[in-house]
């Protein structure tokens, strides 16, 4: 058995998600490749080639590949399957966009957002926003996967030295062209690898009030998250978006400010190891997962709480 | 320019499932259906585009139960020109669902097909990406803003660390992300007039696709509930609680 963890990168470093994934392959046993696809991407590779657990780093190196475009990463993924039983992602953005495309090229089924190994062919995932969990095994001979990267240890970034091999670009389709992207700038850490995660709900009232999270948020050294409601509102971003149909976080510490519990937000972060909610509603259903629950008026409670800390 | 939508007929978003006592799967037996919230946003931006002369027709496709019927008059009262159902009581994976579509649309010949980022049912988020493969399509996955020109189509997508742009040449697959509309409501002269509208039925076999499931669900539970904690005074009380007994703030 071989796997081949796709990674998530920006040419110069690889994303913590990744790491996520190669644990799952490590799970899954068998040697572990990671396709770094990008263009100019040796600092990316360097990175990859370091991660403990892998045991070879192929490199795609080609303007075709600078921004992860599905179409020629899919062709390139397909090119190369025939060495692999298992073609991993974190279930990323990116992951979730360019698997599925390459399970059907090779007529699998794909397993999204898997939470748990069992087996080489049998896997647990959440379905229903995690109101339930599924253990489904797969009959396909080739596995595509995605991972649930919160509920994976990350691998260590360090400690490994797996050989680089240069692998050439695939046909390109030429189905699409990338205009621009307006990334999210921000000192604060990243929200799906960050150890504290503030997050602000419908209760904030407009995108100005968010500022009192962002205080407390750096205070803590925290990321900032919301729930859908929050971004339906217009109050922040959707890449914010904490829950079902956003991101998934485990943090060390989730502090839930003005957000009632719907059970799509819970499924974005019940798996957290400790849970604050501060709510006006003392009957709210963020209550009943809660570690520590503060009763009270978050313009009031908030503030107080950034200060005193 | 004819646009094909994909509609899902799925538990309620308000529901909260129960896992069966035989761990075979969740209970559906009584409970409210409803059209899959991101494909409502699917068939709102298709209408949106036939508004705005971008589009001729809008033809709205399920697979599924007869019942999906329903979600498909639904999308009819939107807006939608005539519906399509794949009608099966196979328990469809998304790779069937995509095989099943890419049937539909060599029939139909579409210029875009919009489908929803994912079902809240069992939350794949695959079959859009699927079917723009199986057609050698170009694809744009979770879309915040589409504007069509000529042959071309400039899609905003929501990614993880914000927005991104991409052109792509057309015929192509969309998937919705919310923030790409907010869905209407049928009005009630809507849903009459829904009423008379087409909708044809056809049979997978029909379409000559095997829709054979090809993974197998051993055993659906429960997740761990996790406990209630405690609730607090104030903010002291708080610090004190985060500081000394959880230990995750210095």
């Amino acid at each position: 058995m071989t796997n081949l963890v796709i990674a998530d990168h920006d040419n110069a470093g690889i994303k913590a998600a990744t790491l996520a994934a190669i644990t799952a392959a490590q799970k899954i046993g068998g040697d572990i490749h990671v396709l770094v696809a990008g263009h100019n991407c040796a600092g990316a590779a360097a990175a990859a080639a370091k991660i403990g657990g892998v045991t070879k780093v192929r490199v795609a190196d080609a303007a075709t590949y600078a921004h992860a475009l599905a179409e020629p990463l899919a062709a390139l993924i397909v090119g190369m399957a025939g060495d692999y039983s298992h073609i991993l992602s974190a279930a990323t953005t990116s992951g979730k966009n360019v698997l599925p495309r390459v399970a059907a090229l090779l007529d699998v089924a794909q397993l999204s957002d898997i939470s748990e190994v069992v087996s080489a062919d049998t896997f647990v995932r959440p379905i229903y926003a995690g109101n339930a969990l599924a253990t489904v095994q797969s009959k396909d001979a080739k596995k595509v996967i995605t991972v649930r990267t919160s509920t994976f240890d990350k691998a260590p970034a360090d400690g490994g030295s797996a050989a680089t091999e240069p692998v050439a670009a695939a046909t390109d389709p030429g189905l699409s062209t990338f205009v621009s992207a307006a990334l999210s700038k921000s000192e604060r850490p990243e929200l799906t690898s960050a150890k504290i995660v503030v997050s602000g709900g419908r209760g904030m009232g407009s995108g100005e009030n968010f500022k009192i999270i962002e205080a407390l948020a750096d205070k803590l050294g925290a990321a900032v998250g919301a729930s859908r409601a929050a971004v339906d509102a217009g109050f922040v971003p959707n890449d914010y978006q904490v829950g079902q149909t956003g991101k998934i976080v485990a943090p060390e510490l989730y502090v839930a400010v003005g957000i009632s519990g719907a059970i799509q937000h819970l499924a974005g972060m019940k798996d957290s190891k400790v849970i604050v909610a501060i709510n006006k509603d003392g009957e709210a259903p963020i209550f009943s997962v809660a570690d520590y629950g503060l009763v009270g008026d978050l313009f009031q409670v908030v503030p107080e709480l950034t200060k005193s800390l | 320019m004819k646009i094909l939508v994909a509609v899902k007929r799925v538990v309620d978003y308000n529901v909260k499932v129960r896992v069966k006592a035989d761990k075979t799967g969740v209970e559906l037996a009584n409970i409210k259906m409803s059209m899959n919230p991101f494909d409502e946003i699917a068939v709102e931006e298709a209408v949106r585009l036939k508004e705005a002369g971008k589009a001729t027709e809008i033809v709205a496709v399920s697979m599924g139960p007869q019942a999906a019927q329903e979600t498909l008059r639904t999308a009819l009262a939107m807006g939608a020109d005539r519906a399509v159902l794949v009608q099966t009581d196979v328990d469809l994976q998304p790779l069937a669902v995509a095989k099943l579509f890419k049937a539909v649309v060599d029939k139909e010949q579409p210029q875009l097909v919009i489908l929803g980022k994912q079902a809240i049912d069992d939350d794949s988020s695959q079959t859009g990406q699927m079917l723009a493969a199986l057609l050698g399509w170009s694809q744009a996955t979770f879309a915040s803003k589409v504007v069509i020109e000529n042959d071309s189509c400039t899609v905003t997508r929501e990614v993880d660390g914000g927005l991104e742009t991409i052109t792509l040449k057309m015929p192509s697959i969309v998937t919705t992300d919310l923030r790409l509309n907010e869905p209407r409501y049928a009005s009630l002269p809507n849903i009459m007039k829904a009423k008379k509208k087409p909708l044809d039925t056809m049979t997978p076999d029909a379409l000559g696709v095997d829709v054979a499931p090809r993974l197998i669900t051993l055993k659906v539970e429960e997740p761990p509930k996790r406990q209630g904690g405690v609730k607090v005074q104030d903010v002291p009380a708080l610090i004190d609680k985060l500081r000394n007994e959880a230990k995750v703030i210095p």
